[in-house]
């Protein structure tokens, strides 16, 4: 990408993005590595441990599909608990992928393009496996279909559109989709770069295929970053969308705790947080063990952190502005809701949601923690609890005390949910270590188009490198 | 005759080739010949594609033939039974008595099975009231425990070779001179107590015992001694200002609580325009029903109810001029004496005095002070007196006595379980083994029929012929709604048979009431009505004439040191006649909602002491009996007392009952010649067993500071109808104007449309006394499922109705205040208590109906919400969205599922299903409906007499049931309806909930306390002192 996306005037006083002086050629040679070598006993070790995290989830989705709800803990009052938590936590988590692409894109902030395509990959396995959640936790999960306007058979059966679930069904496909054509568009002119490398005739015939004859012509570049842009152009409302839309489904509720306006911005700003936490988790991983510390600089992860400090400290706000309100309003139920979140039976919950999404990233504002990988993945793993805790939290301690006094109960979850929610960590991470062995990590077509050029470092030999 | 059409010219002309093919299966010609045999005769060398053709073929036929649904067989009626018509219930009057539980009732049958029982209002007793246990007794009918045939000596037989043999048994006891002695609980039918005498005829040597599991002996005792009347007498709740209760639980389980609940809220009510009611004082020890519903309730524990009594009748007896006796001091219960003392004296001839303590010198004070108060004859009225409580404590201690020594050559057990109920139960059992021969008539092969030789089955009443006579001159029918279920033989049929009488018991009846009941009255007329109640007598004045002085004394010895136990039975199991019943054992206790158990009832304060944690296992003795069970901190219970309700622990009741809680009876003590329900000297002790999870319904008690129970004191009440209902107004502009509005009159959104009806429901708390009735009516009504002890403590019973209970707490916030919320958790150790039945609230901006992505619950034009279960995927999204957390979700397949092997887990139990109600799926939603199909029955039953519905002729199983008649189904845009009429005139109406604007078709009227709003605060400030 070289023109109208990247076209961009970078002083040279900046620290270059990708470190260790790499050629155009070293730099294919270091990415296509993993997906033409042979995997090494990391990758091996931790896809045993996932597929079968991912096993034992499956059989405990099919325990509840055989046997019903009823094998989750949920009851009378808490209709809904982990299953939901769980569904809004794994939407939150695609949030980055889809902000670093389509955002960030749209910011020229070309940083990212060490770590879009993971991101965005992410954000995939992210969304299907918070689309499991919804797809399962109906009573009668054989009949999801019926959340679908299609027409039928059954007379005017027709969908609620009034109802959040429904705009749920479209945000989330929604999403999906564009993420999903997004991140393959990404990957055509590297599929190609693979193709043309290829040393045996089955891999060139697959990534061939996979490639759609992409040729690497003006053309085909012209073509590629328009469509590039367009894409973005579509994905940027849906950062602020789907979260939006997730919100709306406690938003435009009755019960107190949920049906609270600030939850859209809240949601993005909490979505956006999680998402770069888990792809700090992710990626300070893969650089490890893929050996790619010389594309995924520390000043990504300073970069990232400082998106992190940001929003945390939004979700911090809505978490005061929240309780402010809940006093301001006058509303007894309002205002019990939060008492009761804070220091009710679920009190643990609360303020281990405090602890990690509030206090935790402000560690950051420190330089050699935000410059830490070490710090950053300790950190980015609180965030990633902190931010399952907040959609707990607001879940089950809204609805466990609602209204009337004579229906609160206590929920705890049954071994049958958290399998199935260890399981969808099992099979993201399957998915992760398997696009790992076949795809590039890195877009590689277009982070070449940050390498200092060859002529810079020569005529400014003097700057660069003292 | 039907058109006939042509399936084309062809068939019109009739030509050979088109008549040839008609007769053909398939007209047009098939080509699968041709494939089989294009290339090839021989198929077993079908070519490479005709062969995947094949495989193809079948294995889609295969798959095709494995998706068809099992065939269930219908068998159609080949001769239509007359009367039967698919589809349309019957109705037939009958009376059900268990020896506990009377009511005079209408049985529903549908296709030849009984499926409901409603109360029968011809009834001058019951008045169409119903209790839970009366609700149930439908599904006790379809009892898979019960006994299919009789049992000899363990294995079954005959009734033929049965009969041979205990008419050669009778007849050699007989010609020995041995004892024969028949056994029964109370008998109120006429009928039966003439054959029991006609048996008596034959074998001169028979004595009929009654013996009562909860006896009330001590009552007929003492109106003897008082008044020479060895009888218990009828009460008139309703005709008393100031009713004064002592250990009696008159409400849900004493003498005939269906009649004295509705006669209590006679008084409680406050409608159209009326502006008193009954003043109820209860003195007790353990928080009953009926003291939950008390105005004034003070703690005093059982032994002390003989000096409470005592100084009660000398504060009357001063007032009256009348002697005075010897009376222990009562601390600081004088005050709230002489308060009484007041109101009963003020009240004389208005007033009521029960006491539910089976002791002779005690019922013998209680009698005298009623006399003092001239309440004889007008609301004890003892000439028309009641025969629901026969039994005799020392006629059952002789028979023990008898058997021991080995003097009985033959027992007849009938009805009752004395191995099970008796404190002396294990000696009872062993000394059936001396009885020559021992015939138990018990259904079931329970604690004492297991113990007999013979067991003859009796039928269930709803199988039966019979007659009751509840209270002299008021006589109900018994007649069958079904065949016999099993081999079994009626009671009386079986005395009538073994007396060499040639009558049938349905002949021997009817010609008993020809000759003395019915007065040239037809039969016919009288089984279709199922009652006949003569004239009634006057009812005369009575002056007692028994010793008080004496009864004092004897009254005041009963007071004894230590920790004091009181057995108590619940509103669901009572005496645990009907305990195998699992609608029964889920029903909530009303005080303490817990189902499925039976649990020592504890003081917070006992609790804290000692500190004991509700579902410690602790070890109780008294009686010398040891046993060991959970405790329950019960707020309301007095400390230094604890409580036990019988009817649980059962051994060979059936797969429901047996092994749920432990047998309480023993505990029950003698004295004074008298059982009472009570033991003293009780030791707990904290065992070192893994605590349990008691089967809660509700695990928060107090209302936290909510508006949720609205309640006033009725000189607010009198000053102010809406006093308590004070509503929050919502500022609005009105063009310029700033207006105070309700915020019913605010509206975001547009109206539904309105249908002919628009149905709702009223629901007064100040008569709803807590009972579950209608729990249990719905259940029976609305194919509810049971889901066993387990589920409910995952909080999932799937009650579509709910009685919320809940407590005062001490920290409750005064207006406008708000409270520490931790503080409000807690409720206080002696609260008042309200009740609050809980059903769908059917919105008309219903928050459910928003959010259901698939529209499975939707607005009817009727006004109702409606659940559409076919279309349901169940993402549970409605029911987190209800405010008031009505809505049931099925977690699991509840029938035909081994997990719940309750009633929809067998062909038998499946019999009591209402055909009109869906019994629903798991993953699927459900709620109350309003009882929709009664609606469309109803509006269909009108239509087609081209009238409108009228009032009242449509009413849904709660407000059917409900023996107060708390419940108000109605139209509102029927202006002339009940409903209409109770909506706002009164003030005290209000929604649940009302800020939210989700705008309930059901109202609810605030609950009253006929309290002075000074003495009461008076008395809470000398509480906390």
């Amino acid at each position: 990408m070289s023109t109208a996306v990247n076209a961009q005037y970078e002083a040279e006083v900046r620290d270059p993005l990708i470190l260790g002086k790499k050629s155009y050629h070293q730099m294919t040679e270091d990415i296509c590595r993993p997906v033409e070598g042979k995997a090494n006993k990391y990758w091996w070790t931790a896809f045993i441990i996932s597929s079968t995290t991912m096993t034992w989830g499956i059989l405990c989705l099919c325990y509840t599909i055989g046997n019903g709800i009823g094998s989750w803990g949920l009851n009378k009052t808490v209709g809904w608990a982990w299953d939901i938590t769980n569904f809004v936590w794994w939407i939150g988590i695609g949030h980055a992928g889809t902000l670093i692409s389509a955002i960030l894109l749209l910011f020229r902030q070309r940083w990212r393009m060490s770590i879009n395509r993971s991101a965005e990959a992410m954000t995939i396995f992210a969304v299907i496996c918070a689309g499991l959640f919804p797809l399962f936790h109906t009573g009668r999960p054989w009949l999801d279909y019926w959340m679908l306007p299609l027409p039928n058979q059954f007379g005017s059966l027709w969908v609620n559109f009034n109802s959040p679930l429904l705009w749920d069904v479209f945000a989330i496909s929604t999403y999906f989709s564009v993420s999903l054509v997004f991140w393959y568009l990404g990957l055509i002119p590297d599929l190609a770069t693979i193709r043309d490398r290829a040393i045996t005739p089955t891999r060139k015939f697959i990534y061939g295929l996979l490639s759609f004859g992409w040729k690497g012509t003006a053309r085909d570049w012209l073509r590629f970053e328009e469509v590039a842009l367009v894409l973005a152009g579509l994905s940027t409302p849906l950062v602020l969308s789907v979260h939006t839309i997730v919100s709306f489904d406690f938003a435009t509720s009755i019960v107190p705790g949920w049906h609270t306006t600030i939850f859209p911005p809240y949601f993005v700003a909490g979505a956006i947080f999680s998402g770069f936490a888990m792809v700090l988790t992710l990626m300070l991983v893969a650089r490890k063990v893929l050996g790619l510390e010389e594309y995924i600089t520390t000043q990504h992860i300073e970069l990232m952190n400082k998106v992190i400090i940001l929003t945390g400290s939004i979700v911090g706000v809505a978490y005061i502005t929240e309780f402010f309100i809940a006093w301001y309003s006058g509303v007894q139920y309002e205002a019990y809701a939060f008492q009761n979140r804070a220091f009710g039976p679920y009190w643990w919950a609360y303020w281990s949601m405090m602890t990690c999404n509030v206090v935790t990233p402000q560690l950051f504002w420190f330089k050699k923690i935000r410059t830490s990988a070490m710090a950053t993945f300790i950190i980015s793993i609180f965030v990633n609890i902190g931010m399952w805790f907040e959609r707990f939290v607001i879940i089950v301690t809204s609805i466990h005390r609602d209204y009337l006094p004579s229906s609160w109960t206590m929920y705890s979850p049954t071994f049958i949910e958290v399998g199935i929610f260890v399981g969808t960590i099992g099979l993201f991470f399957t998915c992760f270590l398997v696009f790992a062995r076949v795809f590039p990590v890195i877009a590689l077509a277009e982070l070449k188009t940050v390498m200092k050029k060859t002529s810079n470092q020569y005529k400014h030999k003097g700057v660069l490198h003292k | 005759m039907n058109k006939t059409y042509w399936k084309g010219v062809e068939e019109l002309q009739n030509d050979a080739k088109f008549v040839q093919l008609k007769n053909n299966e398939f007209a047009e010609h098939l080509p699968l010949d041709e494939i089989v045999q294009e290339k090839s005769a021989d198929i077993t060398v079908s070519p490479r594609r005709d062969f995947l053709k094949f495989l193809g073929f079948s294995v889609a036929a295969a798959s095709l033939a494995a998706c068809e649904a099992p065939i269930r067989k219908t068998i159609p009626y080949l001769n239509r039974p007359e009367q039967v018509t698919p589809g349309a219930s019957n109705w037939y009057a009958s009376s059900y008595h268990d020896g506990y539980d009377y009511c005079a009732v209408l049985v529903k049958t549908r296709e030849g099975r009984p499926i409901k029982v409603e109360g029968n209002t011809s009834s001058s007793v019951t008045k169409g009231g119903t209790n839970a246990r009366i609700q149930a007794s439908v599904l006790s009918l379809y009892d898979n425990a019960r006994l299919r045939t009789p049992i000899a000596n363990g294995a079954p037989v005959s009734w033929e070779n049965m009969d041979r043999e205990i008419a050669m048994k009778l007849q050699s006891v007989a010609s020995a001179n041995g004892k024969i002695r028949i056994l029964s609980s109370t008998i109120i039918s006429p009928s039966t107590l003439k054959v029991i005498e006609e048996f008596g005829k034959k074998y001169p040597n028979t004595k009929h015992v009654v013996y009562d599991a909860v006896s009330c002996s001590a009552m007929k005792a003492a109106n003897k001694e008082s008044f020479g009347v060895d009888e218990i007498p009828s009460y008139n709740f309703d005709k008393a200002e100031v009713i004064a209760a002592f250990d009696c639980d008159f409400l849900i389980n004493w003498i005939s609580p269906i009649e004295y609940s509705r006669q209590y809220a006679e008084t409680r009510k406050l409608d159209s325009g009326k502006k008193t009611m009954s003043k109820h004082v209860q003195f007790e020890s353990a928080l009953s029903l009926t003291g939950s519903n008390a105005d004034e309730r003070y703690h005093v524990k059982p032994s002390m109810q003989g000096a409470v009594l005592a100084n009660l009748y000398n504060a009357i007896a001063s007032k009256a001029g009348a002697t005075t006796v010897n009376a222990g001091s009562v601390g600081e219960l004088a005050k709230a004496i002489s308060m009484l003392a007041d109101d009963l004296w003020t009240n004389k001839g208005k007033s009521l005095v029960v006491c539910g303590i089976n002791n002779t010198a005690v019922q013998n004070l209680v009698n005298g002070i009623n006399s003092l108060l001239e309440n004889y004859g007008t609301t004890i009225d003892l000439d028309n007196h009641c025969h629901l409580r026969q039994g005799n404590d020392a006629d059952m201690a002789l028979l023990m006595d008898e058997m021991s020594k080995g003097e009985v050559g033959a027992l007849l057990i009938s009805n009752c379980n004395p191995v099970y109920t008796s404190p002396m139960g294990k000696q009872f059992g062993d000394a059936i083994k001396k009885v020559t021969c021992s015939i138990s008539f018990a259904d079931r092969a329970d604690e004492t029929a297991a113990a007999c030789q013979y067991i003859c089955p009796d039928h269930h009443p709803l199988e039966s012929w019979n007659d009751a006579e509840p209270k002299l001159g008021k006589y109900s029918l018994t007649q069958p709604t079904i065949a016999p279920l099993f081999s079994t033989r009626q009671f009386a049929e079986s005395l009538l048979m073994w007396a060499g009488s040639g009558s049938n018991y349905h002949d021997f009846i009817a010609q008993h009431w020809n000759a003395n009941v019915l007065k040239g009255k037809s039969w016919n007329e009288v089984l279709q009505e199922g009652i006949f109640e003569g004239e009634q007598g006057a009812s005369k004045s009575y002056k007692s004439a028994a010793n008080l002085t004496a009864a004092a004394d004897a009254a005041g010895r009963m007071n004894v040191a230590g920790v004091e136990m009181t057995l108590y039975e619940k509103t669901g199991v009572g005496s645990g006649v009907q305990a195998n019943n699992p609608w029964l054992q889920e029903l909530p206790d009303p005080v303490s909602k817990i189902t499925w158990d039976n649990y020592l009832s504890v003081a917070p304060k006992d609790a804290r002491d000692n500190s004991w944690k509700q579902g410690n296992i602790v070890e109780v003795k008294a009686n010398g009996v040891s046993m060991k069970m959970p405790v329950v901190v019960q707020p309301g219970q007095m400390p230094g007392t604890c409580s036990v309700a019988v009817g649980y622990g059962r051994k060979g009741a059936g797969k429901v009952a047996d092994g749920v809680g432990v047998n309480a009876y023993p505990f029950m003590t003698m004295v004074d010649g008298q059982l009472m329900a009570a033991a003293g000297g009780v030791q707990i002790s904290k065992t070192v067993e893994d605590d349990v999870l008691l089967a809660t319904t509700q695990s928060h008690h107090t209302m936290m500071g909510r508006a949720i129970v609205k309640e006033t004191t009725l000189d607010e009440f009198v000053k102010d109808p809406t006093a308590g209902n004070e509503r929050d107004l919502i500022s609005v502009k009105v063009g310029k104007e700033e207006k105070k509005m309700n915020a019913q009159e605010l509206n975001l959104w547009n109206s539904f449309e309105d249908g002919n009806h628009h149905f709702g429901m009223s629901i007064d708390l100040n008569s709803c006394i807590g009972c579950g009735t209608c729990v249990v009516a719905c259940t029976a009504e609305n194919n509810v499922p049971v889901v066993g002890k387990e589920e409910v403590t995952r909080s999932r019973e799937m009650h579509w109705i709910r009685i919320d209970r809940y407590f005062s707490s001490d920290a409750d916030p005064k207006e406008h205040e708000s409270g520490d919320i931790k503080a409000m958790e807690i409720p206080s150790d002696n609260p008042k208590v309200v009740f609050q039945p809980v059903m769908c609230q059917h919105c008309a901006h219903a928050p459910c109906e928003t959010v259901c992505p698939v529209i499975a619950t939707s607005h009817s034009s009727e006004g109702m919400n409606q659940m559409i279960y076919n279309r349901c995927v169940g993402t549970r999204y409605c029911a987190n969205n209800c405010p008031y957390k009505v809505r049931r979700f099925n977690w699991f397949r509840y029938t035909d599922n081994p997990k719940f092997d309750f009633n929809m887990n067998n062909d038998l139990g499946k019999m009591v299903l209402n055909p009109d109600v869906v019994v629903r799926a798991r993953g699927v939603m459900e709620k109350c409906s309003l009882c929709v199909q009664r609606l469309q029955e109803g509006k269909l039953v009108a239509k087609k007499q081209g009238r409108k519905v009228k009032d009242g002729e449509i009413n849904t199983a709660c407000a059917q049931a409900c023996p107060t008649q708390a419940i108000t189904f109605g139209d509102y845009k029927d202006k002339e309806s009940k409903l209409n009429k109770m909506w706002e005139p009164n003030g005290r109406s209000y929604h649940l909930l009302e800020e939210l604007d989700v705008q309930p078709n059901v109202f609810y009227q605030t609950k009253v306390r006929n309290v002075k709003a000074e003495a009461h605060h008076e008395m809470s400030e000398e509480k906390k002192g």
